[in-house]
Formats: C-alpha cells, sequence, structure tokens
C-alpha cells in the first residue's frame, strides 16, 4: 500500500510546486501576460516536463557510474536515450534536406512534414535496411553460440563486458547484437509477408462482395462476423494449439501456420474496410460504364476499384501491419510463434524476462546497505548484468509500431485534411 | 418501454445465436486434430486396444454431432470434461470420472481471480481515462494536452509486456514499490491481495485508458461547434462547467460504448499480462494449456473468453442504442 501512497503523495507535491510556479511567476514578473494566462494544467505540465528532463539526466549520467552493478542496471536507459537522440536529429537532418534538395514538389511535401512524420519514416527506413542487409551487419550469425555466456554488455570490460559483443551474450552464449539484427529480418519480415497476404486475402473477398453483392455478399459477411466475435489473440492461440499438433515439432511447419493463421484472421479486419470502401465506388458511373464494355470482374476488381480505394488501403496496412507486428511479437513472447533456430524479438524478450526478476533482489534495503563480501557471495553483479537483455528488442519493437504509427496520422492527416 | 425491452431481447437472441456458432468452429477447429485424444494421452507406444478402451472411455467413438451437442450441453451446466494433462494413463485405467481432474475445478478460481484484476483495472481505468480526456478537451492544443497525445499513441503502439516490463523497472527494481510476481492463493487478506494485483492492474490501465481517453477528448471536443455550447459560453458558464454540464452528458453514448469495447480489449489483453507477472487468473492457464496441447482445456477457455467479449461487445451495442434516443426510436 505504500506504494499507492507515495504516488498519491507526489502528484500532491506537483500539483502545489505547480501552483507555487505559477503564483512566483505572477508576482517577480508584475502580472505579465504569460503567467496570468497560464491555466493551472501548463503549470502542472511544465513542472511534470522538468521532473522527466531531470530523471532522464539522472538516470544518463548513473548508465556512466564506478559501480558496475549501477551502471548496468541504467544500461538500458543509457540505450533508449541515446537512440531517441539519434533518430531525433537523424529526422531533422533527413527533413531538412528533403527541403532542400529535390524537385519543387518533393520540396514541398518536405516543408509540409511534421518532425513527428519524419521520425518514423527514418526509423522505418533504418529498420528496412538493417532487416534486408542482416547477414552482413550482424557479427556472428544467428544461430551460433560463441564465447561465454552471460557477457555483461556495455562492452567496458570494468562492467564485466567484453568489446567483441557489444550488447553482451545470453544464457546459451548467443551473441545479442546479432540477434536482435537477425530479429529485425525475422520479425518484421515475416510480419510484413503476414500483412500482405491478409490484404490479398481479406481485400480480394472484400472487393469480390462489394461488386457480387446479394448472396454472395451476405454469405461472406455473415461469415466474416462469426469469425470476428473471437477475440484475435484467442483465436490465434486456439489455432496455433492445432497447429502445433500437427507440427510435432517442426520449427518451419509451427512458423509457416503461424503465418497463414495470424493472416486469415486479420484479412477479417481488411474485409470489412476493403467491402465498404469498395461497395462506396461500385455504385459509380464509370464502374457502370465498364460493366457496359463487357469487362470481366478481375478487370473491374484491379484495373477500376483497386486504384481507387489505394488511400485508404494503404493507411490501413500501416495500423494493420502494427497489429499484425505485435500479436506475432505476443505469440512469440508467449512461445508458440516464430521457432528456436530463427532468432526472434518476442521470444528474445521471453528468454531474458527472469533478468528482470532476478534484478528485484537490488532494490531491497538489506542488499544496499550488504557489505562487499555479502555482495561478492550472492553474486549481484552477475543478476543485474542483463537487466537490458528482454528491455532491447521489447524497445525495438515497440519503436517500430510507434513510428508507423506516426506515420499513418501523418498520411491520414493529409489525405482528409482533417484538423485534430 | 416495451421497444427497449425488445431491442434488448432481440440483441441478446443475436449474441446467443453468435456464441452458438462460435462454439461450432471452436468444435470444428479441435476436431480437424490430427489422431485423437487417446493417443495424445496415451503416447506413441499405446496397444490398440488401450487407445480403444480410452476412446470409448472418453466418448471419442460416438459422431462428431453427437459429441458436439454433448459437449455442448454439458459446457452450459458448467461441466466442460477431464483435463488432459491432469489425467494420466493410471486414471484412466480405473474409471474417467472419479480420479481426473475436471476443467470446471481448475477454471473457477482462476476465472474469479482474473476478474478481480479486470474489475481492479476498470475501477482504475475508467475515471481516470475520463478525467484526463475532459481535461485534454478543455485545455486542447496546450502543452498538457500534447504530451499526453504523445504519451498515449506510445502506450498505445507498444506491446502489452514492454509496458509491463517498463514498469516492473520504475515500481519494483529501482523503486521497490510493489511486488513484481502477483503471488494470489485462497483466503489472502484483501490488502494483501491488492498489492500484488495493483502492479497488473496499472500496466492493463496504462494500454486500456489511452484508447478510451483519446476517444473522450475526440467526443467532446466533436460537440464544442455545436451552437448549444456557444450559448453556454456566450452566457459565462466557465469553460470546465461548459464541458462538464453540456457537452459531456451529450457525449456520453461514444465514451460508453468505448468504455465497453476497451472491457472487451482487456479480456484479450490479460493473457500477455498474466504470464509476465505469473499471475495464476485464466489467460495464464490458457497458454499453459496451449503448450502442453490440454485440448479439453484450451476449449473452455476459448469458449469462456468468447463468451466474455460477445457479452461486453453486446453491453456496448446495448448501452449505445438505450443512450441515443434517435436510435431508440425508429423512425
Amino acid at each position: 500500500m505504500s506504494g499507492l501512497i507515495s504516488v498519491i503523495i507526489g502528484l500532491a507535491v506537483i500539483a502545489a510546486v505547480a501552483w507555487g510556479l505559477r503564483f512566483i511567476g505572477r508576482a517577480t514578473t508584475g502580472n505579465s501576460p504569460r503567467f496570468r494566462d497560464m491555466t493551472f494544467a501548463v503549470a502542472f505540465g511544465y513542472v511534470v516536463a522538468a521532473i522527466a528532463v531531470a530523471a532522464v539526466i539522472y538516470a544518463f549520467a548513473q548508465s556512466y557510474s564506478s559501480d558496475p552493478i549501477v551502471a548496468n542496471t541504467y544500461f538500458f536507459v543509457w540505450i533508449l536515450i541515446v537512440a531517441f537522440i539519434f533518430f531525433a536529429v537523424v529526422a531533422f537532418v533527413f527533413r531538412l534536406a528533403g527541403r532542400l534538395i529535390g524537385t519543387s514538389g518533393s520540396r514541398k511535401l518536405f516543408r509540409q512534414m511534421p518532425l513527428t512524420a519524419s521520425f518514423g519514416i527514418i526509423t522505418i527506413i533504418v529498420y528496412a535496411f538493417v532487416a534486408i542487409f542482416a547477414a552482413w551487419l550482424a557479427p556472428y550469425a544467428q544461430d551460433s553460440y560463441v564465447g561465454g555466456v552471460n557477457i555483461a554488455p556495455g562492452g567496458n570490460i570494468d562492467t564485466g563486458g567484453d568489446p567483441a559483443f557489444l550488447l553482451g551474450t545470453d544464457k546459451r552464449g548467443g551473441d545479442i547484437l546479432s540477434r536482435v539484427i537477425y530479429g529485425a529480418q525475422n520479425t518484421v519480415g515475416i510480419a510484413f509477408i503476414t500483412t500482405l497476404l491478409a490484404f490479398f486475402l481479406g481485400g480480394t473477398l472484400g472487393f469480390l462482395a462489394a461488386i457480387a453483392g446479394g448472396w454472395v455478399d451476405q454469405a461472406l459477411s455473415r461469415a466474416i462476423d462469426v469469425l470476428m466475435a473471437i477475440p484475435s489473440l484467442i483465436f490465434a492461440l486456439l489455432l496455433m494449439t492445432i497447429a502445433l499438433l500437427w507440427a510435432e515439432g517442426d520449427p518451419t511447419f509451427i512458423t509457416m501456420s503461424m503465418i497463414f493463421i495470424i493472416a486469415v484472421i486479420d484479412s477479417t479486419r481488411v474485409f470489412r474496410l476493403a467491402r465498404a470502401v469498395g461497395s462506396g465506388i461500385v455504385v459509380m458511373d464509370y464502374i457502370e460504364a465498364a460493366r457496359l464494355r463487357g469487362e470481366g470482374f478481375g478487370y473491374v476488381m484491379f484495373r477500376e476499384i483497386l486504384p481507387n480505394a489505394t488511400a485508404p488501403l494503404l493507411a490501413e496496412f500501416g495500423l494493420r501491419f502494427c497489429f499484425v507486428f505485435l500479436t506475432i511479437a505476443s505469440l512469440s513472447f508467449l512461445g508458440v510463434g516464430i521457432q528456436a533456430p530463427l532468432a526472434d524479438w518476442g521470444s528474445m524478450v521471453r528468454d531474458g524476462a527472469n533478468y528482470i526478476q532476478n534484478l528485484q533482489i537490488v532494490g531491497q534495503d538489506w542488499v544496499r546497505e550488504a557489505d562487499e563480501e555479502t555482495l561478492a557471495m550472492l553474486n549481484i553483479d552477475k543478476l543485474v548484468r542483463q537487466a537490458s537483455l528482454p528491455l532491447i528488442p521489447a524497445a525495438a519493437i515497440a519503436l517500430l509500431t510507434v513510428a508507423v504509427n506516426f506515420v499513418v496520422d501523418w498520411m491520414l492527416h493529409r489525405s482528409s485534411g482533417l484538423k485534430s | 418501454m416495451g421497444s427497449i425491452l425488445n431491442i434488448i431481447l432481440q440483441r441478446l437472441a443475436l449474441g446467443g445465436l453468435t456464441l452458438f456458432i462460435v462454439s461450432l468452429v471452436i468444435f470444428a477447429a479441435v476436431s480437424s486434430l490430427p489422431g485423437s485424444f487417446a493417443d495424445a494421452i496415451l503416447g506413441q507406444a499405446a496397444t490398440p486396444q488401450a487407445v480403444a478402451a480410452m476412446e470409448e472411455a472418453l466418448g471419442l467413438d460416438k459422431p462428431a454431432v453427437t459429441r458436439y451437442f454433448d459437449w455442448l450441453f454439458k459446457a452450459v451446466q458448467g461441466d466442460f470434461g477431464t483435463s488432459l494433462s491432469q489425467a494420466n494413463f493410471a486414471s484412466f485405467a480405473g474409471s474417467v470420472a472419479d480420479t481426473g481432474v475436471t476443467v470446471a475445478d481448475t477454471l473457477a478460481p482462476r476465472f474469479a481471480n482474473t476478474m478481480f484484476l479486470a474489475g481492479l483495472t476498470a475501477a482504475i481505468a475508467v475515471p481516470v481515462a475520463v478525467t484526463l480526456g475532459v481535461l485534454a478537451a478543455l485545455y486542447r492544443n496546450s502543452i498538457f494536452d500534447r504530451v499526453t497525445n504523445i504519451f498515449t499513441l506510445s502506450s498505445i503502439s507498444s506491446p502489452e509486456f514492454f509496458m509491463a516490463y517498463i514498469l516492473i523497472l520504475f515500481f519494483s527494481v529501482l523503486n521497490p514499490f510493489l511486488p513484481s510476481l502477483s503471488e494470489i492463493y485462497n483466503g489472502m487478506p484483501f490488502g494483501e491481495r491488492l498489492e500484488n494485483t495493483l502492479l497488473p492492474a496499472l500496466t492493463l490501465t496504462l494500454i486500456v485508458t489511452a484508447h478510451m481517453m483519446r476517444m473522450t477528448r475526440a467526443a467532446i471536443i466533436n460537440l464544442l461547434a455545436s451552437p448549444y455550447i456557444e450559448m453556454a459560453r456566450l452566457k459565462g458558464m466557465s469553460p470546465l462547467r461548459v464541458i462538464v454540464k453540456h457537452a459531456l452528458p451529450n457525449a456520453l453514448a461514444p465514451i460508453v460504448n468505448v468504455i465497453a469495447l476497451n472491457l472487451a480489449y482487456l479480456i484479450t489483453g490479460v493473457v500477455v499480462i498474466e504470464v509476465v507477472f505469473v499471475y495464476p487468473g485464466i489467460g495464464q492457464l490458457f497458454v499453459d494449456s496451449v503448450k502442453t496441447r490440454d485440448i479439453p482445456v484450451v476449449q473452455a477457455c476459448c469458449l469462456v473468453f468468447a463468451a466474455a467479449y460477445i457479452l461486453l461487445n453486446l453491453i456496448a451495442d446495448v448501452l449505445s442504442i438505450i443512450s441515443n434516443p434517435r436510435l431508440r426510436h425508429p423512425k
């Protein structure tokens, strides 16, 4: 309960400081408009932001601590901050370059682009680059177990690292950096293929329902309704059980059936959209003209409807990709997704999960006050070494989905011209 | 009043029909398995006689339609059959009923635990989401609004386990407030139980709140351009009163709808969170059974999840009809 109370006290303190900030601001600047018109929420926001910045700087400083336990504990935060600054700077430079170089059309595009969208685009480009060239970028193969086990990340020998393994090694001795890089290829690549398959299935059926109408439309729509009535993760897990029984331990079969299962489940959502968009287009005059010309089914579907439905489908593709990607990551995390010889982020998180639980011991008061000898006996140093192990792949997943969401947000904003 | 009752009954019947078809889908999926349950329990080395005896004991020798209705009628009465991982060959050698652990026995306490977790999450998430949504609408386009916007967008798009580990890192490792493993047992004092459930509940809250908050904000901002809001403003009402007294009641229909839909989402989200925190709920049981290929348990969990999901969607549907006069009295 003490945790809850301290959270409430913390919020109360922030509120008090915010009120004080506004009051002092008004008093010292002689009621300048900046402070006079400041709402309480804005003052509160400033205080929270200041605390957040201070916490980030504190954590960054902690990662350079001479105490290896502390340094290793905060290593993940260090990676997060450095990656964030790196991507933000690159995004800014990317947008600046786009504004100066290129045709007038592309320059205009970049001028209107918000920083979040440019952040998203550059992140996606980096991921795609890493995924395609994984074999050249990774220092080791994904299934080779090299060097010692449980080497700390950071490459600093003082904190238990090894310069040959920048992000350390896992409990089987696999190089984490290589596995993260190959994970980009496997996890992102498989998610991409699955989304393409889902769009092919759902899009074709949706357009078919829209063009044919009548009983075809009714039968397809009701069948899809039933499939959508089962929560997707639960349905995926049920079907994966069956796939596991069929596979009899064959990892390729499990991965392939996972792709197919998720594609089918997600195609139901694509079907809904494709049907809705398609039935709006089918009633247009040019479709009627094409039909009167005697064009076939396929021509109407792919040459008349598809080009006119590209914009909403493309935005949906981004969102679907995120869902598929997260579902695959969740399944792999639960142990029934992408299988062992392939390195992937979801199962890396699961493999490393116990390191976080181990780390919990460090926070205990008696450990903080214990002498060197006890610490050595407990092997604390080793315990905390790899807390960042599950967090790096988890953050890699989160970063990509956030990036895709930023880009989709911007695309929707552009295509509809919608404001807030 | 009669029309409302009619609508509700109609929706309930539709929900029941959906659930029936879903149960059919689940059964059909499971029936397409290679080999039989008997093979799965007895292993490769079983003699044909043993397999046949087992099949008879489990009723597997009957045709699929009979088995389906048997299963369905028993499931409706709360009997989901016998768990495969609990029942081993020895217990089957005697009789099926007295030694095997039934699925319902395993399921019931875990179902209660999951309901506790979901209830706690809803109790925290709904007020927080509505308050934040109202505040974001009130101070729209301010720093507060932008920060919450970025924060919610990131928490919607992160995987559940990432949020869970970040919270564990901050609230139970770096600052040891709360336990990172949820130990729940029968007859646990309520306070202790609350403390052990708080961290998973907070993680789920983070995920669910974001969506509800964004919808609340959007629903209120949508209304702010209406003439009656302008009238209230011109009367000289304070912005907070305008939103709480005039905009919020009219925005209630979409908000309630989104809340119910998010509670339905909670049912799915619970699976990963329970695994992360080793919380003894139905989600963890489900994942464990998937891994051990314990078909009866998987079937039962699936049915329970689907029923809860359909029920919550149904509630969302009914509530949005009741709260909207135009849907209540169709022309």
